[in-house]
């Protein structure tokens, strides 16, 4: 298991070269950094002078390598808007994006796992078709229409949550605004967390069902009944701990994209977020800012999927004993 | 003799879109208490299906639509499905084809067998573990102990199969109904695995059903053979009678075509034609298509089973003297 899980570290340290290389690419080659530091009075000459102190003029894989050195330590460069280091934006901004997909996640697994599993051992039940027919119809909405939807029937018509905004935050450990603690702020979370599970949920639904009838149909089910168990230890102790496994993986891999995929909720529900915040630093090409974000978001994913896989191996005893060796 | 279990004109169908497809027909079969039967047939005769039936454990969409199969005085075939529970895998137990899918991947093998104890028997969980270790001594796996925490990969296949004759035999069943137990396995362990059921039976005086294709195989194990066609008995007698004297023209063919009656020559003998569609079956005898010696008579009438002299039960005109009516 520790080799294991020191392979999965590996190749994570491995992919975030990779994705910090690709930032550091699009910001080297996107637009003029002295330009954006300094006026129009500047001259030529006091251009190249502190394109020199800064080292603009070194070979790219030199500046990468600054670029690294300083990003270990958690120097993401400057944001050109705040003038403030972009990491600190960001460390600002996350609290809300992560609460957000840590509801909506909270959301997902709690819905999606009793209801796939219904819907896969009662196939026949009305409420298993009312389960697949509304789950094609939340695949088929898009996340800005639903999150529309929302504020129309309960902030506008009914009145019963707020429309925008996180609410009332408390700040935690120093530095987490948290809207978690607060009835304000939990209001203020109920529609944007839905509206971003809106798309997952029946994903989710559909794939858990669609496994775990599958694996009714496998031997060591079959074998199971016949060995006299009770139904509920066939579904959840022999059927369900298989149906998890590719569930696993692919909800690591969701997680990670509603990390990133929180703009549009956000941006319908003015959520201060990274995710807004992310389409501002585009409007005010603010390049170290979104630079930062991509390797911001990049190292949430690989650390959800470092961590899913490690999960699996505990799961799954084949891949524990294939790490072992 | 006292008789163990008592199927009387079985029928099980599948109601299938394009027809119902009678699997087992009218088949009578009775075993006596500590008796081991074998049940012959080729791929589709409908050996599985009569099986899985007597444990009521048929895949949907399959359905017992008449007959009873007594046992221990009452029709289990009418059974609720909780009833039915207590019996499966505590009285009757059964194991199945290949042991590389019967057991739970995901699951130690201690789960496993203790599982079954918990589920039949009211004992303490250090009680459950002293039955698996003592019925796993008895199928020869070497120091039990460290056994129960492992997984199934973790062993051969021969092994495996041992494990699952072992959670077979943990609540002592009176029967145990063993579908091609060995067809998954080579043939060198093929043989050590048929040993060790017949010992165990012959021990620990259970019946066994065994369900299989190899002529070979149940004339070693059984004491009397069913003969299995298109969902009908066609013969049934003492397994020595049936393979050295086989008196319907499919048991015939069948033990003709064994290898070692080849006699030297380059290609095994067969049976010509293939069994028929069990969604179209033929008026008279579902053999008459393929057989040698069928009479005008053949194929207008089915066959019923009678008794020949030598005890032999055969269900056909040209042996069993109906015809010479």
């Amino acid at each position: 298991m520790f080799a294991f899980a020191v392979k999965r570290i590996l190749q994570a340290i491995m992919v975030m070269l990779i994705i910090s290389c690709i930032g550091f690419a699009i910001k080297h080659n996107f637009g003029d950094p002295v330009r954006d530091l300094v006026g129009q009075r500047v001259t030529p000459t006091e251009r190249a002078e502190i394109r020199e102190r800064l080292g603009l003029n070194d070979p790219f894989m030199v500046q990468y390598a600054r670029f690294l050195g300083d990003a270990v330590q958690g120097d993401l460069g400057q944001s050109y808007f705040f003038k403030k280091p972009a990491s600190e934006v960001i460390l600002k901004k996350a609290p809300a994006t992560l609460e957000l997909v840590l509801c909506s996640a909270f959301i997902i697994t709690f819905l999606s796992v009793p209801l796939g599993i219904y819907a896969a051992i009662k196939p026949q039940k009305w409420f298993s078709r009312f389960i697949m027919g509304s789950s094609i119809i939340g695949v088929s909405m898009p996340v800005f229409l639903t999150a529309i939807l929302l504020i129309y029937v309960f902030a506008v018509e009914l009145h019963w949550l707020p429309s925008y905004g996180r609410g009332k935050t408390v700040c935690i450990f120093g530095w987490w605004d948290s809207g978690l603690l607060t009835l304000d702020g939990l209001k203020h979370l109920i529609m944007p967390s839905i509206a971003l599970s809106s798309i997952m949920l029946p994903l989710f639904i559909r794939l858990i069902r669609s496994e775990m009838m599958e694996v009714l149909e496998s031997e060591y089910v079959k074998y199971a009944w016949a060995k006299g168990l009770k139904p509920r230890r066939v579904w959840w102790v022999h059927a369900f701990k298989n149906t998890l496994l590719p569930v696993i993986t692919v909800g690591g891999v969701q997680l990670g994209i509603m990390v990133a995929f929180t703009i549009l909720t956000e941006t319908v529900f003015q959520w201060q977020g990274m995710g807004s915040m992310f389409i501002e630093s585009v409007e005010r090409s603010d390049t170290s800012l979104m630079v930062a974000y991509l390797v911001f978001v990049g190292l949430i994913f690989v650390l959800v999927n470092t961590a899913v896989d490690i999960i699996y191996g505990l799961v799954n005893p084949t891949i524990r004993v294939a790490g072992r060796k | 003799m006292e008789t163990l279990i008592d199927i009387k004109n079985l029928r099980v169908d599948f109601a299938l879109r394009s027809g119902t497809v009678r699997a087992v027909r009218d088949v009578s079969l009775s075993i006596n208490k500590g008796e081991r039967l074998g049940i012959v047939g080729e791929s589709g005769a409908g050996k599985s299906v009569l099986g899985f039936s007597i444990i009521n454990l048929i895949s949907k969409p399959g359905k017992i639509t008449d007959g009873e199969i007594i046992f221990k005085g009452h029709d289990i075939s009418k059974y609720s499905y909780d009833q039915m529970r207590k019996i499966r895998g505590n009285r009757i137990s059964m194991i199945f084809q290949d042991p590389m899918m019967t057991l739970n991947p995901v699951l130690t093998i201690g789960t496993q067998m203790m599982e079954t104890v918990l589920a039949h028997m009211d004992v303490s969980k250090k009680e459950a573990e002293k039955i698996c270790l003592e019925k796993l001594t008895k199928v020869y796996i070497p120091s039990p102990e460290k056994r129960l925490s492992q997984y199934p990969h973790e062993f051969s296949g021969g092994m495996r199969q041992r494990i699952v004759i072992a959670i077979s035999l943990l609540t002592s069943p009176n029967l145990i109904i063993a579908d091609e137990p060995t067809t998954a396995l080579d043939v060198t362990i093929q043989a050590e695995i048929m040993d060790l059921l017949l010992e165990l039976c012959k021990t620990e005086n259970m019946g066994l059903i065994l369900i299989t294709h190899d002529l070979a195989v149940v004339s070693e194990v059984t004491q009397r053979i069913a003969v299995l066609y298109a969902g009908k008995v066609v013969e049934l007698g003492l397994s020595e009678q049936i393979i050295n004297n086989p008196q319907h023209p499919y048991t015939q063919g069948l033990i003709q075509a064994l290898p070692q009656m080849a006699g030297g020559k380059k290609r095994l003998n067969q049976i010509p034609g293939m069994m028929p569609s069990l969604l179209d079956m033929p008026k008279g005898c579902p053999f008459e298509p393929r057989c040698t010696i069928c009479i005008e008579r053949c194929k207008q009438e089915i066959p019923i089973l009678k008794e020949l002299e030598s005890g032999t039960q055969v269900a056909c005109f040209m042996r069993n003297g109906a015809n010479k009516r």
